[in-house]
């Protein structure tokens, strides 16, 4: 069971590397991009019927810092 | 006085957090590796160190929050024992959550390595009693993740109870009011971005403003 975990700054929370690539991407000549946030993706193989709660917490416990980060799980 | 100073794979200051220790209380400190889930007995001092412990692997200090070690260190600091954290020290006490807030990638994106202007922002803990309150010192530091952030509750807590132990003076790398160390509600925990322990022998290191932090903080734990 392949699961995807994005982790992403939470909203307000300074992103430099997101705002110099920001910059990058405005000397590129693309216009119209009004801003970059960078996060992380982390593909997880479990064991077929993992359940959500534990996913939640695996994601609590470490693969997030819930006082900067938010985080997402999808199910590939 | 007994301490031990914590070593994961990737600390690189561990030797000189070591010495620091051993100048001040005039005994060796034990080195705890950290796969170990015990401490010493009777310790009255842990010492956390900086490097870039795992690599800095999916957040600095996230990997060796989770190492076994951490949980005696939590234990210890719930005992009273003084814990000092020192730059990734500090990334470890706050993934660990015995510091609120989080430091993160230098607002300027670069590695800061130089000695910086700090104030003593609160001279009232067991490790700034040898401090004047507001005094200006010069301390060195050495990070690329010491943006320090907290909502902003948690920071008007943070001053509100005195908890700022030292600001810097001047611009550095973003941190939330200019933090550059806080200790616990209990007041038995600091954690610092700059380093102490590599300022303690004017004579080696030109000044030696991070001594009187190590010899407070003996004389408060007396």
């Amino acid at each position: 069971m392949k699961t995807r975990v994005i982790v992403t700054l939470k909203p307000g929370v300074l992103d430099p590397q997101g705002k110099a690539v920001h910059h990058a991407l405005a000397g590129l000549g693309f216009a119209g991009v009004n801003d970059v946030r960078i996060g992380k993706i982390v593909e997880l193989d479990l064991a077929d019927g993992t359940d959500a709660a534990q996913i939640d917490e695996m994601c609590r416990k470490l693969l997030a810092n819930t006082v900067i980060e938010n985080f997402r799980i999808e199910t590939v | 006085m007994k301490s031990a100073v914590i070593v994961f794979p990737g600390s690189n200051c561990d030797r000189d957090l070591a010495v620091a220790l051993r100048e001040t209380t005039g005994a060796e400190p034990v080195m705890v590796w950290h796969g170990e889930t015990s401490l010493p007995d009777g310790l009255d001092i842990v010492g956390v160190p900086g490097g870039f412990s795992y690599g800095d692997y999916l957040r600095s200090g996230a990997m060796a929050a989770r190492s076994p070690v951490m949980r005696a260190v939590a234990d210890a600091a719930a005992k009273g024992v003084a814990v000092l954290g020192v730059c990734n020290g500090f990334q470890v006490l706050t993934e660990t959550g015995l510091l609120p807030g989080a430091l993160m990638r230098n607002a300027g994106l670069n590695f800061v390595c130089r000695d910086v202007d700090l104030t003593v922002a609160n001279s009232q803990t067991m490790f700034t009693a040898k401090y004047d309150d507001a005094e200006a010192i010069k301390i060195p530091v050495a990070h690329h993740d010491g943006n320090y952030f907290a909502d902003e509750a948690t920071l008007d807590r943070l001053e509100g109870e005195g908890r700022v132990a030292f600001r810097y003076a001047g611009a550095v790398n973003g941190s939330a009011r200019a933090i550059a160390g806080i200790v616990n509600d209990a007041g038995n925990v600091l954690g610092l971005m700059p380093h102490p322990e590599r300022m303690i022998d004017a004579a080696a290191h030109g000044r030696a403003d991070g001594r009187r932090l190590f010899e407070g903080l003996i004389e408060a734990l007396g």
